[in-house]
């Protein structure tokens, strides 16, 4: 029976890839969207505006206090009461931004804060402007503390992706979900399922892991 | 935009709101239990020298780190039975977040351990303390401090990993969500309650944890 079902799963592998190509797309385009996002609100929030400070300390601590499901059927079953109808696909990807642009934002933030006010006075002395002093002179310094957890974070926003399984888009997991119901062998096919999961992010967790090492002074 | 929010409704469901937090308290406390010690057994065998123990340490930590705990739940809740084990829903979720928290909470442990100074392992060896009376006096009231902060960092990421159990049946506060919902389709004020209620185990988990920072890290440890 084993080897029955070892072969019905290989003949349909290829939806397992088409799954795969799923989740790359929704961890890339919510990587790169909440990269920018969570740079621009750190940057916001280690300002000194006090009003934006509170508006992104509290979106912040709303997304770190719920649990991403739950952030993810509010935005797609309360959004369409308030009249914003999206389709699963989108939905998801709106969710990804919500949630990973919080927690970019912490860790921009923190980088930002760890540089000394030394550092922003002599580039005010120099004569640069507040976008070229961020560009020039913080960033690149903060870089330093912000890459290693920003990886990481990286690391758990494509194992975030499998939980918009819940609202039906065809990634990964949700594969997994609708094979098992038809082969019934849950540990072969949440094995392969886990080990295509696997082979997207471990890599990631090893340079996360090396670049702790090198940025560790 | 929240013109028409109905209290009333959430009044009528209270009830079920409760049962569901009192579960999701329940699960959270005993996984968060269970998740120490798979972790502290974990990271003994990860730090070992011993080829047989350390090995497989490592293989448990870095294969649930680099899957999603859906894959997991799932993995067990589709898996046990056809292993021929009948095991109810939330002792599987149980099962799920303690092995997931466990390999989490070993790196955390492992993490403090290894930030204690070698020269003070080495001060120690010289001062004649054996190994127990190291780890006793000199290792853990250094290492402790660094690991209560991360350790209730983990506590939240696991009461918020909890909502999960929901997809497969367990009775715990998203689920109460989506039963409201389903039941009277009001989803706007199913899940702001349940968001609500996660956010104040948060606020309590976050306030203990920067607490616990400002008490045990600038501590001087001897």
């Amino acid at each position: 029976m084993m080897a029955f079902y070892f072969s019905r799963l290989v003949e349909i592998f290829p939806f397992f890839l088409k799954g795969l190509w799923m989740t790359t797309q929704i961890a890339f385009i919510s990587l790169f969207t909440c990269t920018i996002l969570g740079f621009v609100l750190g940057i916001l929030r280690s300002g000194k505006n006090k009003i934006t400070k509170r508006l992104i300390g509290v979106y912040v601590s709303f997304v770190r206090g719920t649990p991403f499901v739950v952030q993810v059927f509010i935005v797609f079953f309360i959004l369409p009461e308030w009249g914003i109808q999206l389709k699963a696909f989108p939905a998801a990807l709106l969710a990804m931004a919500i949630m990973g642009s919080a927690f970019i934002c912490e860790i921009v933030a923190g980088g930002i804060n760890s540089i000394s006010k030394g550092q922003w006075e002599a580039g005010t002395v120099s004569g640069l402007t507040l976008i070229q002093q961020l560009r020039l002179v913080i960033i690149p310094q903060a870089m330093k503390v912000i890459l290693p957890p920003l990886v990481g974070q990286y690391v758990l926003l494509i194992k975030d992706t499998s939980v918009v399984s819940v609202i039906g888009v065809m990634e990964l997991t949700r594969v997994g979900w609708v094979t098992v119901m038809r082969i019934p062998e849950g540990l072969m096919v949440f094995s392969l399922v886990g080990a295509l999961y696997f082979v997207i992010s471990y890599p990631l967790i090893l340079l996360s892991n090396y670049l702790e090492r090198r940025m560790a002074i | 935009m929240l013109d028409d929010f109905n209290f009333r409704i959430i009044f009528e469901y209270l009830p079920l709101f409760l049962t569901g937090l009192r579960n999701t308290f329940f699960i959270s406390i005993v996984s968060i239990m269970l998740a120490l010690m798979t972790g502290t057994i974990a990271c003994a065998c990860r730090i070992s020298s011993i080829k047989l123990l350390k090995y497989p340490a490592i293989a448990y930590i870095e294969i649930i780190r680099s899957t999603p705990l859906l894959v997991q739940i799932y993995f067990l809740y589709f898996g046990l039975p056809t292993l021929g084990l009948r095991v109810p829903e939330i002792q599987t979720g149980i099962i799920a977040l303690m092995l997931n928290s466990g390999a989490y909470i070993a790196e955390i442990i492992r993490a403090g351990i290894t930030s204690v100074d070698d020269g003070q392992i080495e001060a120690g060896v010289s001062s004649g303390l054996n190994y127990f009376q190291r780890m006793r006096f000199i290792i853990l009231p250094q290492a402790l401090g660094a690991t209560v902060p991360p350790l209730l960092g983990q506590a939240i990421v696991l009461v918020k990993d909890s909502a999960l159990l929901s997809l497969i049946s367990v009775m715990e506060l998203t689920r109460c969500g989506q039963t409201m919902t389903s039941e009277r389709f009001m989803p706007t004020e199913a899940f702001l309650t349940v968001a609500f209620f996660y956010m104040c185990i948060y606020f309590c988990l976050k306030s203990l944890a920067d607490w616990s920072q400002k008490k045990l890290i600038f501590r001087e440890a001897y």
